[in-house]
């Protein structure tokens, strides 16, 4: 099983991402923003960062790049895509998820370890979780604010499409406390608080992101 | 030459963390006519000669798809006279 991590500039986290696909058991295979090639991975994982100094809008330019069309067909034909901060961005610029994530509501970066509940393991990237799990993770952002208009968040919520959420205070002003979303047909997700930092106690509040990596293990033997 | 200007806005219903840290510095500096701001982008696209129909519908198009996410926000595109 080969997952491919993109690297666009600016990305932070696509080492962190690659090491927890490689604790997950899978072989991470590194990809560029600029090569129209996926190498013949089985999924796509878009990291944390500011891609393209988040110029514009976070994501807004990443989605143009040329490996983006190709994970856009792709994940359009069911290939799994996890998109975590930033690469959540991405996917909603990218219309592969619905809505967008704007400035944190009291305008301050956020960088500290969150609790979240698992609300669906349906998906391609949540199977290895037991709904109503709580995990800890770290959130690190300054445009996390998941905002939608009222028909996308009942319809979100109507067919379970809100796979988890935020434990306590909501710490960016997301709509109904939504930490990460997936498509319909359940291989998209976007998650804004990172489980690649979370895959080891040494370096992570808990090793409770693993989960993310594992899951889609689970997904593609099915 | 001419210059296309596109000004793109959050709508209304989306929270504007900016426009309100805006705001609520104007009283701190003594300016009380504010009500409320709301804080946008203004892009100018500089072109040969006059613009054309065709190249303003061009222009709508970037907009849409570049200048703007329509989930989140409006334009306006107009000619800078």
């Amino acid at each position: 099983m080969r997952i491919g991590v993109i690297t666009f500039p600016g990305t932070l986290d696509d080492r962190d991402a690659a090491r927890a696909v490689t604790h997950g058991g899978a072989e991470a295979v590194a990809l560029w923003h600029a090569d129209a090639d996926l190498k013949g991975v089985d999924a796509v994982i878009l990291p944390g960062g500011f891609s393209y100094g988040d110029y514009l809008r976070c994501g807004a330019i990443s989605r143009f790049a040329p490996v983006m069309n190709l994970v856009i067909e792709a994940a359009e034909k069911g290939m799994p895509v996890l998109g975590i901060c930033n690469g959540f961005q991405v996917l909603c610029e990218s219309h592969l998820l619905p809505g967008a994530l704007t400035r944190n509501s009291d305008l301050h970066f956020l960088c500290r370890d969150q609790e979240i509940e698992i609300i669906s393991n349906t998906t391609a990237w949540t199977t290895s979780f037991n709904v109503g799990d709580k995990i800890t993770i770290p959130l690190k952002n300054g445009e996390g604010s998941f905002q939608c208009d009222n028909k996308t968040l009942a319809q979100l919520e109507g067919e379970g499409r809100v796979i988890a959420r935020y434990v306590g205070e909501n710490p960016n002003g997301s709509r109904n406390l939504i930490a990460g979303i997936s498509n319909a047909r359940g291989n998209v997700v976007g998650l804004m608080p990172h489980p690649e930092h979370a895959i080891d106690r040494l370096t992570g509040p808990s090793a409770q992101g693993l989960g993310f990596f594992t899951s889609i293990l689970n997904a593609m033997v099915k | 030459m001419a210059i296309i200007v596109v000004e793109v806005m959050l709508k209304p219903e989306i929270l504007d963390p900016q426009g309100n840290a805006v705001a609520s510095a104007l009283p701190r500096l003594g300016f009380t006519f504010a009500k409320s701001v709301r804080q946008g982008k203004r892009f100018e696209i500089v072109i040969e000669g006059e613009p054309t129909p065709a190249q303003l519908a061009e222009v709508e198009k970037a907009a849409e798809v570049l200048f703007s996410n329509p989930v989140i926000e409006t334009y306006v595109v107009r000619v800078e006279k």
